[in-house]
Formats: structure tokens, sequence, C-alpha cells
């Protein structure tokens, strides 16, 4: 059998959706897959190596964005397939690391819909296949008893917050991923974003954060973390979820990857489970789009790899985003692929993309900025510092960081 | 020496009430462990009441009894811990092995060599063991990519014990300058080269500061996260990392019995060797680090 | 010893060392004087699952053709090390200006990320390494005085906080000194205070990593004073008792001169280790109160947005630091050397 003849069934086969499961045809060659570690990665793994054909290998581990850049600098590079978010596509684009795919998906990618495409300057650079996003969850037993609506805004959720304190039912009854350093960055640029402001200064690299809108966003951030246990500044999402499972928060911002595991409540009892409402993220007053950001996380193929290993990484990756197997594993994610049947638990991330929420920023120079976030605002949290100086603070860090990578001058 | 002394009885009773409480300090996050390891989740990271975790309520009313094996079913058989136990003995042997090896030829020979340069040398010694670990591992991570060699055990190990180097010169030097130099000399009076006088007059009486050193450089190698965490592929992963990534990320949720299940599976070779090795450790420093 | 000899046997170590330690610290010495090229930018329009949006990337063209020329980067002379993120000279100096007290000006200076990693970085190497020390001497007296059946398992107890990982060592406190944890509880109740946080206040967040030091080094101070004591010389010894000096006596004159190259031996060691503090802080999640010079690096590294410079720049001025603070013992040591070749 000629190669082309075979990946002509392959593709049609993919095209009418009715890919077994098992051994589909993806060409020969090798297929490395370097990428994070989760069982909804892991899933897509299982179907790329289900493949007939090529040898597939995989590397999934948390510490993948700091390898990356190193594995597929190399030539030829030692992955042929680099799955990212949009934070970490950055670097692989900065460094011209990863492939156009037009080809690719015009040969054999009839079964991808069209918002799955990752379209850099016209070029389709990666293949979305899921999303994500911090969103709002509230218990509705809490807020019944504490005789509050269902929040919409940020200000709603502070004053849920103070109904639920002064009247004894819960002394800190926030939890927000507020550990300092990348998580607390986060919930900035969440709110930030909240209020439809940019971070630069349009089409160049200097920081523009130190408005009106910065100096809001610190203000709601030290008003929700003040409703927060005083650990906050240790807060990762494991004790977030814990709280949460606990019983011990009312109201929470969390990732939606988060909500199958808190929806099965194997470590929480069965009211806090029932009346846990998973809901969009909350709106800053008087703005319209919901202050959080929404990650997708998708494929790229690598520019350093032979077009033979890129088409056979390309089949393989298909191969692992089957609807079928899709459909098998709509508990793992909010899948954004054909055949995905929602879950409750995706409730919180489809209602807040649907409003309307910003994707996470793609200017090279946003992890930067980022950091320089993470670094500096828990010293205004904790009262040692202005909220008009930790601007200031950040906009000098970021802009000394922007110096040294050659963005500013 | 000890019967000859006599002792005020508020001595001896500061003295064994501080060992008593420094026992007790040193011991009980261990205890601690060991027993949360048979419990699950809402019982040993309990945030209602930290009591759960002694009285296992979760534990009883999830599982039926008061303990579980859980934990180490699932670090062990659904995540497949004994591969990186493998890996990691294959790792910490070899480390051991080669780091010894290079390090008493290395440190036999700075300890007999009078030169200026032997100085310099282990002064140079000394700051590289300073340079932090993580620096010199994103270093290299582009050249092992472009060479092919990323991700294979040997290249971990060659890098640890690359990085094990200057510690183990600097403790087989102060020990070898304790073997008295009479002994290698006169052998090769005797019409022995140095090498021969090395390997027969030396190497059996070296055991001691050997072993001590051994165990320091078993411990770097077991505990490793910097390099092993960024120099090992994931078929390949030793045990730190590999606790590390039941820890889940931001975005994912990890599960954290495993990892407190696997932590005490790691830390239990270590209760053995110790208590294996505890006579030669404490005899080889009384005979290598005493001049130090 | 010859110097062929002495080379043949130095070779497969130095050889190791120089391949992967030297070299590297020599590359990061000479990216520490460079900066990145400067990105040429373009604004794009970007499509995604979330729909369009104007955009910056880098024009990777012209800014290959930039690399092509200069393959290290822009040549930048020392000026890595002044910048804020280092030594931010001009930062201080201004903050000097604009501070109307000295506590102010600490206060901005706080904000700096070197002179707050170093701050801790100092605080910790000097507060853990003599309480290690002291620590270790007390309870390998303790020991040594015990009777001889109990002291092999108190040996074996007291090794453990030293052969545990640091990175899981640290988690485990971590888990239990949290408020709702056994000791966190524990300390409220001995403190009266319900509210009680370990990891909320930077103060207490600075102690308990300390005392997290202190645990897990005693053990190396304790077992290397414990086999000294079994060397202590006889003679001495009992002619001090002839001359009925009392313990304490025996201890101060005889005991700790005896143990004195060790306790050199257990410095070195120590202040090396503490300068490079840095798994704690991971563990302990306790960025927000104490970053350490070693933490600087792993930051700088990771994430979307790897600062290679910065990086390679902190971990020189560590070095820097490290040799510095052993100064002193480096010159004792060269003393030593040199009356032994006399």
């Amino acid at each position: 059998m000629t190669k082309a003849f075979r990946t002509t069934i392959c593709a049609s086969v993919l095209a009418v959706g009715g890919a077994g499961a098992a051994l589909a045809d993806c060409g020969t060659g090798n297929v490395s897959i370097l990428g994070n570690d989760f069982p909804a990665l892991q899933a897509v793994v299982a179907g790329a190596s289900a493949c007939e054909g090529p040898n597939v290998t995989a590397n999934l581990t948390s510490d993948h964005r700091d390898l990356q850049v190193a594995a597929l600098t190399a030539n030829p590079s030692q992955y042929s397939v680099a799955v990212v978010a949009n934070g970490s596509i950055v670097p692989l684009l900065n460094e011209g690391l990863i492939r156009p795919l037009d080809d690719l998906v015009a040969e054999h990618g009839a079964s991808l819909d069209p918002t799955q495409l990752v379209r850099i300057e016209g070029q389709i650079m990666a293949v979305a296949f899921m999303a994500n996003a911090q969103h709002m969850f509230y218990r509705s037993d809490i807020l019944e008893q504490a005789g509050v609506d269902a929040p919409q805004t940020t200000a709603d959720v502070l004053a849920a917050a103070e109904a639920i304190r002064s009247q004894g039912i819960m002394e800190y009854p926030v939890a927000i991923v507020s550990g300092a350093g990348w998580d607390l960055a986060q919930e900035f640029v969440n709110l930030y974003l909240g209020h439809g402001r940019a971070f630069f200064e349009p089409g160049s690299a200097a920081p523009a954060i130190n408005n009106d809108a910065g100096i809001a966003t610190l203000e709601t951030l030290k008003a929700l973390t003040s409703y927060s246990n005083p650990d906050y500044l240790t807060f990762g999402s494991n004790s977030v979820q814990a709280l949460w499972e606990a019983g011990e928060v009312g109201i929470m911002m969390l990732w939606g990857s988060r909500g199958a595991g808190i929806l099965a409540g194997e470590n929480s009892t069965p009211e806090i489970v029932e009346s846990t409402v998973l809901a969009a993220a909350p709106y800053v007053e008087g703005q319209t789009r919901p202050a959080t950001t929404l990650w997708w996380d998708g494929f790229t193929i690598a520019a350093n790899t032979s077009d033979e290993d890129a088409e056979a990484s390309f089949l393989a990756m298909l191969n692992g985003l089957t609807p079928e197997r899709i459909a098998a594993n709509s508990a793992l994610a909010v899948w954004l692929a054909d055949g995905y049947e929602p879950t409750p638990a995706s409730a919180g991330v489809v209602a807040s993309a649907q409003a309307g929420a910003a994707p996470y920023p793609m200017q090279p120079y946003m992890g930067l900025m980022h950091t320089a976030l993470g670094e500096n605002l828990a010293a205004y949290l904790q009262g040692s510092a202005s909220a008009q100086e930790t601007l200031e603070t950040i906009e000098a860090a970021y802009e000394t960081a922007a110096r040294t990578q050659g963005f500013l001058n | 020496m000890a019967a000859a002394q006599r002792r005020s009885p508020l001595l001896v009773g500061i003295s064994t009430a501080l060992v008593l409480l420094w026992v007790v300090v040193a011991a009980f996050p261990f205890l601690w462990t060991l027993w949360g390891s048979f419990k699950v989740q809402a019982d040993f990271f309990s945030l209602a009441d930290w009591r759960n975790a002694w009285t296992g309520t979760f534990t009883t009313e999830q599982t039926g009894a008061a303990f579980t094996g859980q934990g180490y079913e699932g670090a062990w058989i659904q995540e497949e811990f004994w591969r990186a136990a493998l890996n990691t003995m294959i790792v910490v042997v070899s480390v051991v092995v080669i780091s010894l090896t290079l390090g008493t030829l290395g440190g036999y020979a700075l300890a007999r060599s009078g030169f200026r340069y032997t100085f310099w040398l282990l002064m140079i010694a000394l700051v590289f063991r300073a340079m932090p670990h993580i620096t010199l591992v994103s270093g290299y991570l582009l050249p092992f990519f472009e060479w092919n060699v990323w991700g294979h055990l040997p290249t971990a190990i060659i890098v640890l014990v690359a990085i094990n180097q200057p510690f183990t010169l600097w403790m087989l030097h102060s020990f070898f300058l304790n073997i008295p130099k009479d002994l290698d000399e006169s052998a090769m009076v005797d019409g022995c080269t140095r090498f021969q006088a090395f390997r027969h007059v030396i190497v059996p009486v070296m055991w001691p500061g050997v072993i001590t050193t051994g165990l320091f450089s078993f411990l770097l190698a077991y505990n490793d996260f910097a390099v092993t965490a960024m120099l090992l592929s994931q078929q390949n992963q030793t045990m730190i990392p590999k606790i590390a990534s039941f820890l889940g990320s931001t975005q994912q949720e990890g599960n954290v019995m495993f990892a407190v299940a696997a932590v005490v599976s790691a830390t239990a070779p270590l209760f053995v060797l110790i208590l294996f090795f505890q006579r030669q450790i404490v005899s080889g420093l009384t005979s290598g680090a005493v001049k130090g | 010893m010859k110097h062929r000899t002495f080379f043949w046997f130095i070779l497969p170590s130095l050889s190791a060392m120089i391949l992967f330690i030297a070299l590297p610290v020599g590359s990061v010495f000479i990216q520490s004087l460079h900066v990145e090229h400067e990105q040429v930018l373009r604004v794009v329009e970007n499509c995604g699952p979330f729909g369009c949006a104007e955009e910056t990337i880098v024009d990777r063209e012209a800014t290959a053709e930039l690399r092509e020329n200069q393959p290290l980067g822009r040549f930048a002379g020392v000026s890595n090390y002044l910048d804020r993120n280092h030594l931010a000279v001009a930062e201080l100096r201004s903050m000097w200006e604009r501070s109307d007290s000295f506590a102010d000006f600490a206060r901005r200076a706080m904000t700096l990320p070197f002179w707050r990693a170093l701050a801790f970085t100092l605080t910790f190497t000097f507060v853990v390494t003599p309480l290690v020390i002291v620590l270790g001497l007390a309870i390998a007296l303790g020991v040594n005085s015990l009777p001889r059946l109990f002291r092999g398992p108190t040996i074996f107890v007291s090794l453990l906080p030293m052969i545990v990982t640091p990175l899981i060592g640290s988690l485990i406190l971590f888990w239990m000194v949290d408020s709702r944890g056994v000791l966190g509880s524990s300390l409220q109740i001995l403190m009266g205070d319900p509210d009680l946080s370990l990891k909320a206040s930077p103060v207490l967040t600075w102690i308990m990593l300390m005392v997290y030091g202190v645990w897990s080094s005693a053990p190396f101070a304790f077992i290397v004073f414990y086999a000294g004591l079994q060397t202590v010389p006889e003679e001495p010894m009992e002619a001090a008792m002839i001359d009925g000096a009392s313990r304490w006596q025996r201890v101060r004159y005889v005991v700790i001169p005896h143990l004195m190259p060790l306790a050199v031996f257990i410095t070195l060691m120590q202040l090396m280790d503490n300068f490079r503090v840095f798994e704690p802080i991971v563990g302990f999640q306790a960025q927000a109160n104490a970053t350490s010079l070693s933490y600087n690096i792993y930051n700088y590294l990771r994430g979307d947005a790897a600062q290679f410079g910065a990086a390679a720049t902190t971990s020189m001025l560590t070095i820097f630091g490290i040799v510095v603070l052993l100064t002193p013992v480096l010159i004792r040591t060269w003393r030593d050397f040199n009356r032994k070749r006399t």
C-alpha cells in the first residue's frame, strides 16, 4: 500500500467520524509528544498511541514548559508534538520552533471545527482541543441562609461575603487562588481584563497598568482577600479546593478543570456537593465581560522535524481526538472538539465563554508582566505598600525584565 | 572514661531531657506521616478538625475500616511507582559507585600531593559546590537535546556524579590525610608504582571513609529533585519527581494521598540503610572528618 | 607525588567537573554580560477558539537576522548586575532621596528582588548556622552520656530529618503547621490565640523557615560531633579531672578545642548550604514573605517567560556571595595547608 493511499483512508475514515478507537492508520514515522500531565491529555495520548504505523512515544510532565524550548530547538527536535496552552505557545512562536499546519489541515483536517484552529497572522499554528477558565462556584444553601441572591458582579460577591460573615455563618466565606506568585498574578489578570483594559500600550511593549483600572483591580483584590482565610497568600488550587470540600467557604473562584472532582465529592459531603453551583465568573461593576481569562490547550507540530514525522504526528493527534474518544472522555475536560457532551462540571467555563470572557493575552511579553505582577502584589495586600506604589513597582519590574529580553529599549 | 565521671543528677537530667525532646521533635513528623498514610485525604488533611487524622472518621465512612491501603495501592499499582523506584535504584547505585571510584582516586592524589595547585584545586572544588544546581541544569538542556542524550538514565547519572564530585573530593581528601604517608611510601620503596601502592596498601584500609562519603553521595542522588526532574523523561523518572507529580498542578487536581504513601515508601529504604550502616557511618566520620 | 602521577589520578574527577560544572559556570558568566537582541515587533490579527484579536508578535525574520550577527546577544557589560533585578544602584539612590526615615527606605528597598532575597538569605544563614552547631553539639553531648544501650536507637532517630528529601520534609511540615493541622492547632492552644497563623505573618514565616532549617541540618552537625566525641583523648581528660575540673570546665577546655576542626568543617558546609536555601521556600509556599537568591534564580528560569540573563546574573552574584562568606574559612585552610607543607 502506498503511503498516499493509506493516509487517504485515514482521512476519509476520520471525516465520517467512524475511526475505530483501535488501530487507525496514521502513516509511518516517529511520533513523540511532549505535554503536561493530566487525565484529559493522557486520554488523547492513549488515542494517538492506538495508531497503526508510527512509533508513538509521549513524555507528559508538569515541567513541560521548562523543557519545550530546548527540546524543540534541537535539530532534529526531541519531540514532534508539543501540547501547549495560550500562555506556553508564545515562547515557541517567538523562536520559530513550530510549523504552520495549513497544509496538513487542508489535507487531513476535515473533521476539525474551524474554531479549533489557532491562527497567527492567518497561518494555522496550533489545533486547540480543550478549554479552561477560572470561574465562580457558590453554595446555594449558604447564600439562601444569608438571604442573598446569586452574585453577578464582584460587588455582589463582596456584599454576599459580608452578609455571610455578619450573620455569623462563616468567618472567611471567600476563597480565591491567591497564592503569591503566578496564581495571585492570574487573579489580577482576570480582574484587570474584566475592566476591559489592555496591559500594554497599543502596538508596543510599554506597560499600561498604572491607571484607575489598575487601582480598582488592586482594591477589589484586597477586598476579596479580606474575606479569605488569613493564610490566603499560600493558597494554590489544591488548598482552595480542599477548603471547599471541607465546607469552609461559600463562594470561590477556581479553575473549571477542578469542577469534575468537586462534583464527584469524594472528599466532601453530599450536602456540599448538592448545593454547589458552577457559574460564570462575576463581572466588574458596569462592565460587559466576566472577569476571567479563557485558556485553551492544543497541539503544535515541531518545525525541526521531518515532513513525514510531522504528518504522522498530525494524524496520530487527530486519532486521539476522534468524536468517540471525546464522547467517552467528556467528563475529563471541556473539549472543543466534535463529539463533546457537556457535563455539569463544564457549566462555569461554558457560561464564562458565552458571556464573552477574554482569552489570556498572547503578547510575547505577557509572561514577563505576569511574573512582575506575581512578585509584587503581595506587598500591597499585606499593607506594606500603597496601590499607587505597587503599580509603579510592577511597571518598573516589568520594564527591567522587558529591557533585558529586548522588548523595550 | 564514662565510668570515671562523677555526674551531678541535675546535669544528667537536663541532658537526658534534651535528648528526649530532640528525639520527639525528630521523629514525630515521620510517625505522623506514617500513621496518616493509611487514612483517606479527608482525614489526614482534614480542615474541619485535625483529630480526624487520629480517629479516622472519614476513613471508616469511606472504606469500612479505620486503616486503608488505598494510597499505597494507588501509588504503587495504579501509578506504577515501582518503575520510579527501580529507576531510582539504578541511578543511586551507579552514582555512588562512580563517584566513589573517581573520588577516591582524586581525593588520594589531593591528599598526597604537596604542591600549591592542590590547594587551589580544592578551593575551586569548593566554589563549584556552591553553584546553584538549578542554574547548571538549565544550561545542560540545549546541548543534551542537541546530542540526543536527554532523558536517559546514564545522562542523569553522569551529571549527578559531576555535581557530587566536589563534596566527595573534599571528604575523601581529608580522610586520606589521616592515613599515614609511610604506609604507601614504604610500599613504593619496595618497588610498587604509585597506583600499585594505592591498590594494595590504601584500598584495604580506606573503607570506613569511603562508606561515610558513600552515604552522602547516596543521599544526594536519592534526594535530588532539580537534576532528575529536568533531565529525565517520563519513562525514566525517579521517585522524587514522581512524588511531585502526584501533587497535581494549578489547573489539575492531584492525588495527595498517593504522594503521602509514596513519601513513606521512599523513606523506608533510608531507614534500612541507616540501620545497617550506622556503625560504619559513625566510625567513618570518626576517622575521616576529625582532622577536617 | 609527581605531577604526572597526580594528573592521571585526578583526571577522571577533574574532567567530570570541568565538563559539567566549569563549562556551565563559564557560559553562565558570559551570559550574565549580555542582554537579548532587540525584538522586532509587529501587530497582526490572531484567531483562536475564543475569537480574533489584534495582537503583537515578534517578527521572526527581522529578529533572526540580528541574532545571526551576534549569536550571544547584545554585549551589556555589567549593566545586568546594576539593573533593578540585581544591585539596583540607581533605584536605591532614588529611594534614599525619597525616603523620610531609614525604616521607610528599608520598606522601599524590600521591593527590590535582589535585596529582598539577600536580606532573607543572610538572616537565614547567620541564624541557622550557629544554631545548628550549638544544637548539634548539645545533642551529641547528651547522646554520648546516655547508657550504651540507648545510643543506637537515638542516633537512628536523630538522623531522620537529615535523610529525608528537603522538598518532601518541608511539605510534610507544611501540612502539619497549617492553622488546622496538628502543629498549628496545638500552637494556637499553647499561645491562647485562636487566630494564630504561621503562614500569614512575615515574621512567623521567617521563624518557621529557620526552625525547619535547624531541624533538617542539626543531625549533620550532631553526627559529626558525635563521631568526634568518640576520639576525645583520654590523657588531658584525666589530667583535668585530677585537677578537679568540673564537667563544664572539662567540656570547655578539653572537648571543645578537640572538636574545633570539626566545627570548622560543619560551618563550611552549613554556610554553603544555607546560603543556597531554596526547597523550604517552595515547600512552605512562603514566597510572599520570604525569597532567597536561589529561589529568585528558579523563578527567573521557570514558566512561560524564562529570563536566562537575569538567572545567570543572580547565579554569579550567589557564587560571589558564597566566596565572600567562605573567605575567613579559606584563609584558615590556606594557613593549615602551608603549615602542613613545611
